[in-house]
C-alpha cells in the first residue's frame, strides 16, 4: 500500500438534520476528535442528497464523500433513508465503474445518540481515503470557473 | 448581489480557544457579497444580538452568516434577531464552528482553517438565499373521529369537552364497538357495560358531538386544517328523526332467523333490529339482506306496528360532505378468522369457540343470559381448555400474525378466574407459551387466577382437538413435565389473534396515512409522536395503531384528543416555508415526484400555457401542497427534469456549499 | 466442541432448518402421534440441535420413531419444521462412515424365506456407505 504522508484529503459529509447532524453535534459535545478534513453539509434528510451533489464534489476535487442518515425505520420523514440507500448503491457502483474507488464513497446510518459512532466513522473514513491518495479521476471533467 | 454580514462568535473560550476568531472574521470579509464582518464574545447574548441589529441597519445588510454553535442550538434565536432587524428570518445561515469544529479539533491552525471553510460555505449559501414566507392556512374548527368504539368515544368526548364540535362516524347502527360486547374488564373485573354505556350516553347527548351511525367515510380531500370528507349514510330504512327506539318492530318482525352479529352468530335476531338494549343512538335498522319486504315487497309488519311512522322502505343511501380541521382514525380490531387453524376443530364443533364468543356466553345480556352453557347442547361444561396464542406470534402471513396480540394473556386469565369463581366444580386448563402480563396490577391478577382460583396453567401448546362424541379430546404438550397429555374437555376456548379492522386499509389510502405490513397505522414517531400519523392533521386512537387493552386505548384516545385540540385551537396554521416547489416550465408531468412523496403532498394539475408560437397548450404539471409538504426533499432527487427544488435547501445552494468546501 | 459444531452445521445445512426461529411453544410435541414412543421429543430435537447437544439424540432411537407425517411441520407457528431436522439427522447417521447399522456378517441371521433378497441388498447399500 502506497503511503501518502502529509496528504490531507478533502472530505464532504452530508448529514441529515434529524439524526446524523445531531450525532455530529453530540460528538462535539463529548469532545470526540475526528480529522478536520471532514466538512459537514446539513440537509433536511439524507434523501435530499442528489447524486449530482456527489458528482459535483468529486469534480471539484473532493477525495471522499460520505452520506449519513437516520437508521432504517427511524427516518424523520418515514421513508427517506430507504430511497437514499437505493440511490446511493446505484450511484456508488456507477462511480466505481468510472474509476472512483468504492472506498471513496460511503453511506452510514448515525443516530442522534451515536456521537461516538460518528467520530469513529469519520476517523475510519478519513484513514481509508488518505490511503487511496488524491482523487484525480474526474479532473478532466472539473467545472471551469 | 447580497450584502452579507458575517458575525463570528467566541463563545467565551469554547470557540476562541481553538479558532482564531479574528482571523476568521478578517478572511471571510473578503468573500464575495460580504460587506461587514465582526467578532464578539457572545453573539447570542443581548449585546451580541443588538450588535447584529445595528450592523443590519448601518450596512444595509440583506443576509447574515453567524459563525457560532450548532444551528440546532441558536438558529431560532438568530432568525428572531434578523426578523427584529427587519430582515427575512430565512436570510440567516449558521456556520457550526463550535460542535463541529472547535470542540473536535485541538490545534489552533487546523481549527481556524476549518472554521474559515465552514464560514465560506455558509456565505456561499446565503448568497443564494431568498426570503421565505411560511404559508398560512385557516383551520376548520371541527374534528372527525372515524370509529365509535371506546377509542373513538373517548377521543370525541375529550375534544367536545374542550369546546370543539366533533362528528363520530360509525359503520354499525350503534357506537360502543368491541367493548360493548365484553363482559368484565381486567384487572378490576368491573363490568364493561357499566363503565362504557354511560360514556356512550354522554357522547350521544353531548351538544358538541354528532354521531353518524350506520355510516362510512367514502372520500377525503384537502389537507391539515382543511379536510373535506364525504360521509355515506347507509339506508337503514328507518327515519332517524322519527324512531323513538321503542323496539316494538324488533319484536313483531316475522323474519326471526337472522344471525345476531352482536352475539357473534350464537343466537338470532329479527330483520329489523336494535343491536343491543343500550345502543346509542337507539334507532332501529332494517337488514336489507333478510327483510322480506325489501326483497319481495310482501310484508310491511314493522311499518304497521310503528306508532311513530318511522319506517321508510324507500330510503336511499345519503352522501353528505363536511369540512374538518383534524381527523382521528379509531377503526379498531377484529379477531382473526379461525379458518387456517382447523387443528383446533373450530369448524367441526360448536363447542370450540373464540374468546370473544366466550365473552358473549358469560355476558348477562348474551345468548345464554350469562349462564356458561355449551353452545352445542346447552349443558354446563365441566372441563374447559383455554388455548393461548392462536394465530399470534406466527412466522409469515400465511400462518397467522407475527405480532403478540397483547390482550389475550390477561383476558384468558380473566375468563379462567371468572369461570372458577362462578362454577368451582369446573376444571380449567390454560395452555400457554409465555404468560405476558406487563401492566399495573396485571401480574398480580394472573397469579391470583393460579393461586386463589386454582386454574391449571400448563406450559405448552395444544396440538390437536378432536371431537369425540360429546367430548373434545385435547392433545397437548406439557413441556415442564415433559409429557404429552390428552384432556377430555367439554369446551375449548381459543385466544384468537386480533387484526386491524378490514376498513382500515382503504381508509389509510383515503387519508394518505401510512400503514405497516400488518395494516396497523404507523405513528409519526414510535416514541415521541405515538398518536400522530406522519400525515399532518391525522391522528391515531386505539387498536388501529397496534394491539392495546382498554386502559391503554383510553389514554391514547385522550392523547390523540389533546393533539387535535392543540391543532383546532389555532386560528391559522403556519407552515414550514422550507418546502418543495416545482418549476412549472420545466416540469414534464411524469409523476416521479408524486410516487416518492411520503405525505401525498404532490398532485397534478392541467394548466394552460402560451407557447412561443402563440398557441396555447394544456400541460400536466406537478403542484406541491405547501401545507402538507414537510420538506424532506425526496422529490427533488426523483425529478428527472430538475423542476423540483426545495426552498431553503435548494440544489444551487447545496452545490455552492460543496464548491466552497472543495475549493 | 468442534465435532459438535460440525454435526450441528451438517444437520442445519442438510435440513435447511433454523432452530433459532423456535419460540418453544411445544406445539410440535403436542401434535406428534409418535410422542409416547420417543425418548426425546420433537421440541427437544430442535432445542438439542440449537445447543449442539446432538450426540444423545443420535444415540437414541427417538428419531427413528418419527413417522414423517409432517404434522409438526404443518402446525408449527414459527415454521421451524422439526420433521426436516429428523430427516437430516437420519441422513447424517446413514452417511457416517463406520457406523453401519447392517454388516455383511449380520445378514445370515436376517435371512428369511419371505424377505426379498433385493431388500437386503439395498439395506446394505444404504447403510454401509
Amino acid at each position: 500500500m502506497q503511503v501518502n504522508e502529509g496528504f490531507k484529503p478533502t472530505i464532504v459529509a452530508f448529514c441529515c438534520n434529524w439524526c446524523s447532524y445531531a450525532g455530529a453535534d453530540l460528538a462535539g459535545n463529548n469532545r470526540l476528535n475526528y480529522p478536520a478534513e471532514v466538512k459537514i453539509i446539513r440537509v433536511p434528510c439524507s434523501c435530499r442528497v442528489n447524486p449530482m451533489f456527489i458528482l459535483r464534489a468529486f469534480q471539484r476535487g473532493a477525495d471522499g464523500v460520505i452520506i449519513c442518515g437516520c437508521h432504517p425505520g427511524d427516518c424523520h420523514y418515514t421513508s427517506g433513508n430507504y430511497y437514499t440507500r437505493r440511490r446511493m448503491s446505484l450511484l456508488f457502483s456507477m462511480l466505481d465503474y468510472l474509476g472512483i474507488e468504492r472506498e471513496r464513497t460511503r453511506l452510514e446510518w448515525v443516530s442522534a445518540a451515536e456521537g461516538a459512532k460518528f467520530a469513529a466513522t469519520m476517523n475510519d473514513f478519513v484513514e481509508q481515503v488518505t490511503k487511496l491518495g488524491e482523487n484525480k479521476r474526474l479532473e478532466d471533467l472539473r467545472c471551469k470557473q | 448581489m447580497q450584502r452579507i454580514g458575517v458575525f463570528v462568535c467566541w463563545c467565551g473560550t469554547n470557540i476562541a480557544g481553538t479558532v482564531d476568531v479574528v482571523k476568521v472574521a478578517q478572511t471571510l470579509a473578503n468573500e464575495p457579497g460580504v460587506v461587514f464582518s465582526a467578532d464578539y464574545q457572545y453573539m447570542c447574548s443581548q449585546a451580541g444580538q443588538d450588535m447584529i441589529k445595528e450592523a443590519v441597519k448601518k450596512h444595509k445588510l440583506t443576509g447574515l452568516v453567524i459563525c457560532s454553535c450548532s444551528p440546532r442550538m441558536h438558529e431560532a434565536t438568530f432568525r428572531k434577531t434578523a426578523a427584529a432587524a427587519g430582515l427575512n428570518p430565512y436570510m440567516v445561515e449558521i456556520a457550526n464552528i463550535r460542535e463541529q469544529c472547535s470542540w473536535v479539533h485541538k490545534e489552533m491552525p487546523i481549527g481556524t482553517e476549518k472554521a474559515i471553510i465552514l464560514g465560506k460555505a455558509a456565505v456561499a449559501k446565503v448568497n443564494l438565499n431568498a426570503p421565505l414566507t411560511p404559508g398560512e392556512s385557516p383551520v376548520t374548527k371541527r374534528a372527525l373521529v372515524i370509529g365509535g368504539g371506546i377509542a373513538g368515544i373517548q377521543t370525541a368526548l375529550d375534544i367536545a369537552d374542550a369546546g370543539f364540535p366533533v362528528d363520530i362516524v360509525e359503520k354499525l347502527p350503534t357506537i360502543g364497538g368491541k367493548m360493548a360486547q365484553l363482559d368484565k374488564t381486567f384487572p378490576t373485573l368491573d363490568c364493561a357495560a357499566c363503565i362504557l354505556t354511560p360514556k356512550m350516553v354522554d357522547a350521544g347527548q353531548h351538544e358538541k358531538i354528532r354521531i353518524f351511525s350506520y355510516s362510512e367515510v367514502t372520500d377525503i380531500g384537502g389537507f391539515v386544517g382543511n379536510f373535506h370528507v364525504t360521509i355515506k349514510k347507509k339506508a337503514r330504512y328507518v327515519r332517524e328523526d322519527l324512531c323513538t327506539g321503542c323496539g316494538l318492530c324488533t319484536e313483531k318482525c316475522p323474519q326471526k332467523k337472522v344471525p345476531n352479529e352482536f352475539n357473534l352468530g350464537m343466537d338470532t335476531r329479527r330483520a329489523i333490529y336494535i343491536p343491543f338494549a343500550q345502543a346509542v343512538p337507539k334507532i332501529a335498522a332494517i337488514d336489507e339482506d333478510y327483510c322480506t319486504m325489501l326483497k319481495t315487497g310482501k310484508c310491511g309488519v314493522c311499518a304497521k306496528v310503528c306508532t311513530a311512522g318511522a319506517i321508510d322502505y324507500k330510503q336511499q343511501d345519503e352522501y353528505i360532505t363536511v369540512d374538518y380541521g383534524a381527523i382521528v382514525a379509531a377503526t379498531g380490531y377484529n379477531p382473526i378468522s379461525m379458518d387456517k387453524f382447523d387443528e383446533f376443530a373450530y369448524s367441526q364443533s360448536k363447542d370450540v369457540i373464540t374468546s370473544l364468543e366466550f365473552e358473549r356466553l358469560t355476558n348477562a345480556a348474551g345468548p345464554t343470559a350469562g349462564k356458561l352453557l355449551r353452545p352445542s347442547d346447552g349443558k354446563h361444561p365441566h372441563t374447559i381448555v383455554f388455548v393461548q396464542c392462536v394465530g399470534s406470534r406466527c412466522s409469515g402471513a400465511d400462518k397467522g400474525k407475527e405480532y403478540c396480540s397483547k390482550i389475550c394473556c390477561m383476558y384468558t386469565a380473566k375468563h379462567a378466574m371468572l369461570t372458577r369463581d362462578k362454577y368451582p366444580d369446573t376444571d380449567v386448563y390454560v395452555f400457554y407459551i409465555d404468560v405476558r402480563t406487563p401492566g399495573k396490577n396485571f401480574d398480580e391478577f394472573y397469579r391470583r387466577a393460579v393461586e386463589e382460583y386454582g386454574v391449571h396453567y400448563i406450559k405448552g401448546m395444544v396440538g390437536k382437538v378432536t371431537p369425540d362424541g360429546d367430548k373434545l379430546v385435547v392433545q397437548a404438550s406439557d413441556l415442564l413435565a415433559g409429557k404429552q397429555m390428552k384432556i377430555d374437555a367439554d369446551l375449548v376456548v381459543l385466544a384468537a389473534a386480533i387484526e386491524p379492522d378490514k376498513s382500515a386499509r382503504p381508509l389509510a389510502t383515503l387519508l394518505t396515512a401510512s400503514m405497516d405490513t400488518n395494516d396497523f397505522f404507523t405513528e409519526a414517531h414510535p416514541k415521541l409522536r405515538p398518536v400522530e400519523s406522519p400525515t399532518a392533521g391525522v391522528f391515531l386512537s386505539g387498536t388501529c395503531q397496534g394491539p392495546k387493552d382498554i386502559p391503554e386505548t383510553v389514554s391514547q384516545a385522550g392523547a390523540a384528543a389533546s393533539k387535535v385540540i392543540g391543532l383546532l385551537a389555532k386560528d391559522k396554521l403556519m407552515g414550514n416555508p422550507c418546502v418543495a416547489h416545482s418549476d412549472e416550465m420545466m416540469c414534464n408531468g411524469c409523476s416521479s415526484c408524486e410516487k416518492v412523496c411520503p405525505y401525498g403532498a404532490i398532485t397534478y394539475a392541467d394548466k394552460e400555457y402560451r407557447m412561443p408560437d402563440r398557441t396555447t397548450k394544456v400541460r400536466r404539471v406537478a403542484v406541491v401542497n405547501e401545507a402538507v409538504c414537510q420538506g424532506c426533499g425526496c422529490c427533488t432527487v426523483a425529478c428527472p427534469s430538475g423542476a423540483m427544488d426545495l426552498k431553503g435547501f435548494a440544489s444551487a445552494q447545496i452545490m455552492a456549499e460543496v464548491d466552497a468546501i472543495c475549493k | 466442541m468442534a465435532e459438535r459444531n460440525n454435526m450441528k452445521e451438517q444437520i442445519l445445512r442438510t435440513s435447511g432448518v433454523n432452530p433459532l426461529k423456535c419460540m418453544r411453544c411445544g406445539k410440535c410435541s403436542a401434535t406428534c402421534p409418535a410422542y409416547d414412543e420417543m425418548e426425546y421429543h420433537p421440541h427437544q430435537f430442535v432445542y438439542m440441535v440449537e445447543t449442539g447437544d446432538i450426540e444423545p439424540l443420535l444415540n437414541s432411537e427417538s428419531f427413528y420413531k418419527c413417522l414423517t407425517c409432517f404434522a409438526c411441520v404443518d402446525r408449527c407457528p414459527r415454521s421451524v419444521e422439526p420433521a426436516k431436522l429428523v430427516e437430516a439427522a437420519r441422513l447424517m447417521v446413514i452417511r457416517e462412515q463406520g457406523k453401519n447399522r447392517l454388516k455383511p456378517d449380520d445378514i445370515p441371521a436376517q435371512l428369511d424365506e419371505d424377505m426379498p433378497q433385493q431388500l437386503l441388498v439395498s439395506a446394505l447399500r444404504k447403510y454401509s456407505k
